[in-house]
């Protein structure tokens, strides 16, 4: 299948090249770390520099630059000067978008290829917002907790908009993997932000069924605990008053499985001022058999703290510090 | 600085702009000033800079919304944020920046988890979380940081194999030793995590025959690890190792010798 149109041919053998002379690099005299650079590399990186440094916006210097990128997408200075040169050649922009994505697929990881993309997506404006954000749907087929696709997707949202489906996205890709934190977030990011739905208040009730139903799927999921609290960030009154979340951590405490989380949501909940009714504390006392007694006559919120002490060994010094700094009304 | 992939340099280059690129013949970025800054205070050899125009740089490369590019495309990330100051403030040029606009931009990236993301809405990330503290430290503005809150985030990082992730349900990495570590010592709850299962951890990442320390157990060894790792041993006193400032990333008498002697 090999043909030899594929075979890379040296620069100094072409013939439209000919009147460039190429720039090696300077290391000095007495380079530190020298490196061994592969020959077509180094031969690629010299041409670079010589149309670099003279300037030179072709259509020639963009090949020369996607010669390179291929070799080394890291190097940012070559896509600062494909930028230059496709500004001054005046080159069509959905092309390069269609040449970044191939690029970009491959390399999903690259912060000088993601910063590339924006670039053309803010000059192309909101008519590709959807089609960026099918790009980004494509790499979190294949790494949904992709961090610069998830920056990139908020990106587009924030400046070119597309909100129609978000919040369906993130319940699509939660139900895929329930415990993708980054999908959570993106929720978040949506029930805050999107000018379609209202804002977090708005969006509370409905948010909370949400996450205490993923909470009762799984209750070892650190994500939609974390999720509750922020759905009432800056108004703890309103947190303790909510009966679905008290009940959560009733109801996962009864099962005596997976505990550490409604532990520490109902401590947090006591430290707000949350009456606890009797069937919390008979929740709480049932896990503490392994506790020594002299805890017996403790506060609920004290119980708790030891209770988690011994369940979550490897962060006991977080839990012994917290029932030390009890705020008075619970101690 | 990317957060498992290169952070040093390899050789410093300065360019007229001010500012230093990655390598003899690109262009100045962040990244790469930073780096060669502090190389030049652990050489103990800042005299060499014309730090008038390298502050100039930087400071240029402030936005309105107090945020800052890495270069001058522009690209915008709270990592930036952080090179710019820890670089000013080694120069001592934080006059030339507005700081609470800066300080005031990272506080837009703070999250429901008391964490910190590369971006306003950006989800929490160790690193991110280490470049935010890091410059809420540095300019005195810590008290802006709801310790408790980040303090367990940050805690709840820890493995059952003793390591620490950087993002909740991903694998520890001996990266994060730093990141995570770094960020609980400024705010002072690093006593917190269990430091002998993570010491284990580390040095459990080593490789015996050769040298060096990778991301995880079993796994080859880089210089970046290795640094990371012996960085995060340093930070929990492990004997034979100097102490390492935490937010300055240099060991703690080089940051003495920047602010308690003229240079
Ligand atoms: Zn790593």
């Amino acid at each position: 299948m090999s043909s030899d149109e594929d075979e890379w041919v040296p620069f100094s053998r072409r013939p439209e090249w000919s009147d460039v002379k190429p720039v090696p690099q300077d290391d000095g005299p007495h380079p530190v770390v020298p490196i061994a650079y592969r020959a077509d590399f180094r031969e690629t990186m010299d041409y670079f520099r010589a149309v670099y440094l003279s300037g030179e916006r072709s259509h020639r210097a963009l090949n020369l630059t996607a010669e390179a990128i291929s070799m080394n997408p890291g190097n940012y200075t070559v896509w600062y000067f494909r930028r230059l040169v496709l500004e001054a050649v005046d080159a069509d922009l959905n092309d390069e978008m269609e040449y970044i994505n191939c690029v970009a697929s491959k390399n999903s990881k690259n912060y000088q290829i993601w910063h590339h993309k924006r670039w053309l997506a803010e000059k192309l404006g909101p008519e590709v917002a959807q089609k960026e954000l099918e790009f980004t749907k494509r790499i979190f087929a294949i790494d949904a907790k992709n961090y610069h696709a998830w920056s990139h997707r908020q990106w587009v949202l924030d400046a070119l908009g597309g909100w129609q489906n978000e919040l369906d996205y993130c319940t699509e890709l939660l139900e895929d993997d329930i415990f993708n934190n980054s999908a959570w977030n993106q929720r978040y990011f949506v029930i805050t932000r999107s000018p379609l739905l209202g804002g977090l208040q708005s969006m509370r009730e409905s948010e909370v069924s949400y996450a205490v139903e993923a909470i009762l799927s799984n209750p070892e999921n650190e994500s939609p605990w974390r999720y509750l609290r922020g759905l009432y960030k800056g108004d703890p009154n309103l947190l303790i008053c909510n009966n679905q979340i008290s009940g959560v951590c009733l109801q996962v405490l009864k099962t005596k499985h997976n505990i550490i989380f409604p532990l520490s949501l109902l401590l947090e909940l006591l430290c707000h001022g949350f009456q606890p009714s009797t069937e919390f504390v008979s929740a709480v006392e049932a896990l503490r058999t392994s506790v020594p007694e002299s805890s017996s006559t403790s506060s609920l919120a004290n119980t708790i703290c030891s209770v988690l002490e011994i369940v979550d060994p490897i962060r006991s010094n977080y839990w012994s510090w917290r029932r030390s700094h009890l705020p008075s009304q619970v101690c | 600085m990317g957060y498992c992939k290169p952070y040093g340099i390899k050789f410093i280059s300065w360019t007229i702009v001010g500012g230093f690129a990655g390598t003899i013949g690109l262009d100045p970025h962040l990244l790469y000033t930073l780096s060669a800054v502090q190389i030049l205070a652990l050489l103990n050899r800042l005299d060499v800079l014309d730090i008038e125009m390298i502050s100039e740089y930087v400071a240029g490369l402030q936005n309105e919304d107090g945020s800052f590019s890495g270069d001058m495309w522009g690209e915008i990330d709270t990592r930036f944020s952080y090179c710019a100051i820890c670089c000013l403030s080694i120069l001592h040029c934080l006059d030339k920046i507005n700081v609470g606009k800066a300080v005031n931009y990272i506080l837009s990236c703070k999250n429901l988890d008391g964490g910190f993301g590369a971006t306003p809405g950006g989800e929490s990330h160790a690193g991110q979380i280490f470049c935010c503290v890091g410059t809420l430290s540095i300019t005195g503005s810590l008290h802006h940081v709801d310790r408790d809150l980040l303090g367990w985030w940050l805690c709840e990082r820890q493995c059952p194999d003793g390591g620490l992730n950087g993002r909740p349900e991903k694998l520890a990495d001996v990266c994060y030793s730093w990141w995570v570590l770094s960020s609980l010592i400024m705010i002072d709850r690093v006593h917190w995590i269990d430091k002998s299962k993570l010491t284990e951890y580390i040095l459990n990442c080593q490789d015996s025959e050769n040298g060096g320390i990778s991301d995880r157990p079993d796994n080859a060894v880089d210089v970046f690890h290795t640094y990371f790792g012996v960085a995060g041993l340093s930070l929990m006193e492990y004997p034979g190792l100097k102490p390492i400032d935490p937010a300055y990333a240099l060991p703690v008498d080089v940051v003495n010798r920047i602010f308690f002697s003229k240079f």
